[in-house]
């Protein structure tokens, strides 16, 4: 006997569990969400300890001190430190309804981190089977990133910046949930190691279609050697839109805003 | 994923969902043509992959709460990072029988309201004058809160 087998989505009758139909759900929350938010803005190296999330909440302060609306969603689950970097307590959050409010520093960046969430010095852990825990776990980390999105009240925001763990795995992920590819903020130190990373990160924006802003130099003037940025600039075709010392004053984040000027 | 029942070429229409424990979830579909049922029964791995992607096999009956998927499956969540969840409820609020409130109060602080909030939701929708230990339990299986 030939069994008539045929393929999933040949069969075509109406499901209760209308699984894709939840997927594009959740995909429609996040855009939904995100209406009201001018430009999401991704901060990324593909390189740990360059400074992502110091550059990102220099930049969220001066942009919001320049009288932006701007935002910081945490995305370094692992390692949260937005809200110290923006002089943020970490605090009891507010839901209603069918959101979460995000917390505002006294500059007025709004920002949501895992470090609200998770005892302080404990990790992130999950509850779970423990074994093959790296098939799950992945995927748990994409849902907070898609519930971070989605079930924040974010509100009307010129920018906001997404600080994003090393690697670019959170970056992918963040590109499939948003309903359009994000703008890309690199970040680099002057050292070819960097170089190398960063540019790695920078192809896969590329290949995800997202627009390049430019490239921040970090640690600059200290013990790293080195011209990643300017390699990386005229590699890509962007521009390098600052170069931060070690110990910068506020100045050097309100120069990166008013050099952006409309584009920021 | 979708059933066929080869014998009638139909695709098996879901059926329920059970949580019959072990991290076990129990899916059962049925033939709409000769009325035969399966069960397919996940390992806590595949239980535990389909949560993280905050999808319920069966559909859901109620609205999802924000941050859902994070507040069921941290395990090393703040007692105090919600501030309202101890809110008082107005309006038509189901009561909670001892036994329920015991069992709630055993739920970590994290998730506490969030899990409050379903029950109460699920009780209302439904017109359950009190939640009890038992309604907890269909309301579980109903909901697909594997994590709850």
């Amino acid at each position: 006997m030939t069994l008539n087998i045929r393929t999933y989505h040949e069969l075509t009758e109406a499901d209760r569990s209308d699984l894709p139909g939840q997927i594009g759900s959740q995909r429609r929350r996040v855009a939904d969400r995100l209406a009201t938010v001018r430009r999401v803005v991704a901060v990324l190296s593909g390189k740990g300890g360059v400074g992502k999330s110091f550059v990102t909440a220099g930049l969220a302060r001066a942009l919001a001190r320049s009288g932006r609306a701007a935002g910081v969603l945490d995305a370094d689950f692992n390692g949260p430190t937005a809200p110290q970097l923006l002089h943020l307590p970490v605090a009891s959050c507010t839901s209603h309804g069918d959101v979460i409010e995000p917390l505002v520093s006294a500059e007025g960046v709004r920002c949501f981190s895992m470090a609200f969430l998770v005892e302080d010095g404990r990790p992130l852990a999950f509850r779970g089977p423990e074994t093959e825990s790296f098939v799950w776990r992945g995927a748990l980390e994409a849902a907070a990133l898609r519930e971070f999105l989605a079930d924040v009240a974010w509100g009307a925001l010129d920018e906001l910046l997404v600080d994003l763990p090393p690697g670019v795995q959170r970056f992918q992920e963040l590109t499939e949930l948003l309903p359009a590819p994000p703008t890309v903020l690199a970040v680099t130190i002057p050292t070819l190691e960097s170089r190398d990373a960063v540019r790695r990160a920078l192809r896969a924006a590329i290949d995800q279609k997202a627009t390049l802003l430019g490239v921040v130099e970090n640690m600059v003037g200290g013990p790293f050697a080195g011209s990643a940025a300017d390699e990386l600039a005229a590699e890509f075709g962007i521009p390098v839109l600052a170069r931060v010392p070690f110990h910068p004053g506020e100045d050097v984040w309100e120069n990166v805003v008013s050099k952006l000027g409309s584009s920021l | 994923m979708k059933f066929l029942c080869v014998e009638c070429d139909r695709q098996m229409q879901f059926e329920e969902r059970q949580l019959p424990g072990d991290g076990t979830l129990a899916a059962a579909f049925r033939c709409p043509t000769c009325g035969r049922v399966v069960a397919l029964l996940t390992n806590p791995m595949e239980t535990q992959l389909v949560a993280s992607l905050g999808v319920k096999i069966g559909g859901s009956t109620i609205t999802p709460q924000p941050l859902e998927t994070v507040r069921g499956m941290v395990t090393t969540g703040r007692a105090d990072a919600f501030a309202d969840d101890g809110k008082r409820e107005t309006g038509n609020v189901p009561a909670w029988s001892p036994e329920a409130q015991e069992r709630l109060a055993r739920v970590p602080n994290f998730v506490r309201g969030m899990v409050k909030r379903i029950y109460l939701d699920y009780a209302r929708d439904r017109g359950i004058a009190e939640i009890t230990p038992a309604v907890m339990d269909t309301a579980r299986t109903e909901l697909g809160l594997e994590g709850m």
